[in-house]
């Protein structure tokens, strides 16, 4: 292999939410990072920066990840999805969303956008059958205000309705 | 964060090459999320990463061998954990998986990144001024004056008694698995009860790799006390947190009802993956019962060297073996 210039900063093409995205990134720069402090994507939200809490979910090419683990560089190419992604485009509210303002998933409101795009993969995983099997499954997102038994319930109400 | 420079490989022969071509101290990124998240700390601080985490050669496992299970170093977590095949043959290596992090984090993570992740002792991640042997080698290790109820009690030395955290190798370790390495000199393989060290007085030194080498593959020989297996973990929580302790039994059951093939591994409590043949001596020709379980459990103890805030490990984890004992007794053909 040819000696070359080593490399600190990559030009990166991803989408997010649909829209194509080419930035210049540092290669130390975080996905979280790059969707709050330089895209303005601000729901994906920081909580522990180290992979522990869940806050900052998002899902990449249709996986749920932790953005604050996953080095930028490495969505290359990704379809990117935030919570800003979720509703219809029209603004109405995704069954989830809506089933956790139904079940009082929420208080502070601080994890909710990463417990949606957790719950969201969970459902799509099938990993919804029972109340069990989502606490298990939605383990990676914590909340603080512990709106854990609303959170169950939401996850639950949409897996139900969709038959799962 | 320190600068880093960043290359991606497309196979597994680019990654050892970009390895190679990124001089000393370049490491292998993968899933990033122990090295990631250590470089975000600054307890790693490699000059250069070489991504290896879309290496199609790696990507892959199949586990409908006759002879053999075979793994690839890339695959993830959350995928290895979903399959059909072992969950049913194996759920030994099925539960060492989903019982381990997040879903988020096993979407991320690989096997063979797993293999090689780094201990979660507080001080070693606390960074400065914590005294710690395996950070910053001679300065001491504050575990042992300070709080160790996270720490080992088989496999410690003088310098370091921090637990090798993985969950995946301590299953691996109880069913013989070997690992496949490529690196400049070529390709070799070693069993995975030689890829961790035991600290001694180098606690820097946590794998038998040579530096530029890779994990390509991950093999599990095929055996009927897979479908008799348990991964069991006990945990501060009901999920999402490493083992206080954790236990993998793997056995056959002949038809008068005693155990003949024996296979029991401990997590939690060791500084690397850690056999127990006492165990299995303990166990194997006994006829299953609670008392042969418990008595596989407390052989499996026998030799536990406490600190100051762990000795519970000792009745938790014989506890914990004799538990997994009778779950994989209870899945065994007869
Ligand atoms: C919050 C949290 C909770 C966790 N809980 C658990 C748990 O309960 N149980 C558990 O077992 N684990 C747990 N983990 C650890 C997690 O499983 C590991 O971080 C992960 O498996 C590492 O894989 P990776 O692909 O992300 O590796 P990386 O972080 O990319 O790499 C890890 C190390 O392996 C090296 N490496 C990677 N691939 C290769 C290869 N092919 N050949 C040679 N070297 C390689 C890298 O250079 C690096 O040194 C947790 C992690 C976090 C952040
Ligand atoms: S136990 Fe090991 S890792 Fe922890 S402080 Fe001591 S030397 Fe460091
Ligand atoms: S901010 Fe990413 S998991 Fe906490
Ligand atoms: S609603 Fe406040 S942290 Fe979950």
């Amino acid at each position: 292999m040819a000696a070359t210039e080593p490399v600190y900063e990559v030009e990166l093409s991803c989408a997010v939410n649909g829209e194509p995205v080419h930035v210049r990134v540092d290669t130390r720069e975080s996905l979280l990072d790059l969707l709050r402090e330089r895209l303005g994507v601000t729901g994906a939200k920081k909580g522990c920066d180290h992979g522990q809490c869940g806050a900052c979910t998002v899902h990449l090419d249709g996986r749920r990840v932790v953005s604050c683990l996953t080095p930028a560089v490495q969505a290359a190419g990704a379809d990117v999805t935030t919570v800003e992604g979720v509703a219809g485009p029209d603004g109405e509210l995704h069954p989830l969303q809506q089933a956790f303002i139904d079940h009082d998933a929420l208080q502070c409101g601080y994890c909710t956008p990463g417990q949606i795009m957790s719950g969201l993969a969970c459902l799509a995983e099938g990993h919804a059958g029972d109340d069990d099997e989502v606490r298990e499954y939605m383990s990676g997102n914590l909340c603080r205000c512990g709106a854990y038994a609303g959170i169950v319930a939401a996850v639950r109400a949409v897996a139900e309705q969709q038959g799962r | 964060m320190r600068p880093f420079a960043y290359t991606t490989a497309g196979t597994a022969v680019e990654a050892v090459a970009a390895l190679a071509a990124a001089g000393p101290g370049a490491r292998l990124l993968a899933g990033g999320t122990t090295l990631y998240d250590l470089m975000k700390l600054e307890i790693e601080t490699p000059p250069a990463v070489v991504d290896v985490h879309r290496v199609a050669d790696l990507a892959g496992f199949d586990t409908s061998g006759e002879r053999e299970l075979v793994f690839g170093a890339g695959a993830r977590m959350a995928d290895v954990a979903e399959d059909g095949r072992l969950r049913r043959d194996y759920p030994a290596l099925t539960e060492s998986l989903w019982r381990a992090a997040s879903q988020q984090l096993r979407n991320m993570a690989t096997l063979g990144g797993n293999l090689l992740q780094r201990t979660r002792c507080p001080y070693f991640r606390g960074g400065e001024p914590f005294a710690c042997n395996k950070r910053r080698p001679g300065s001491g290790c504050a575990a042992q004056e300070g709080l160790d109820r996270s720490h080992a009690l088989f496999g410690g030395s003088d310098d370091c008694i921090a637990v090798y955290p993985g969950d995946w190798a301590t299953a691996l370790v109880a069913f013989d698995a070997e690992v496949d390495v490529l690196g400049p000199g070529g390709a070799r393989s070693l069993p995975l009860a030689r890829l961790h060290r035991e600290p001694g007085d180098t606690p820097q030194l946590e794998h038998t790799l040579e530096p530029g080498e890779l994990i390509t593959r991950i093999r599990v020989p095929v055996t009927p006390a897979g479908r008799g297996s348990a991964y069991l973990k006990i945990r501060d929580r009901e999920s999402y947190a490493f083992a206080l302790v954790s236990a993998a039994v793997a056995l056959t059951v002949d038809g008068d009802g005693r155990v003949g093939e024996c296979r029991i591994a401990v997590g939690g409590v060791a500084t690397r993956p850690w056999r127990v043949p006492a165990a299995e001596q303990a166990l194997r020709g006994q006829p299953v019962s609670d008392a042969s379980a418990r008595a596989a459990g407390e052989a499996a103890f026998a030799g536990a060297r406490p600190g100051r805030h762990n000795a519970f490990k000792i009745e938790l984890g014989t506890r914990t073996v004799a538990d997994a004992v009778r779950v994989a007794a209870g899945r065994a053909v007869r």
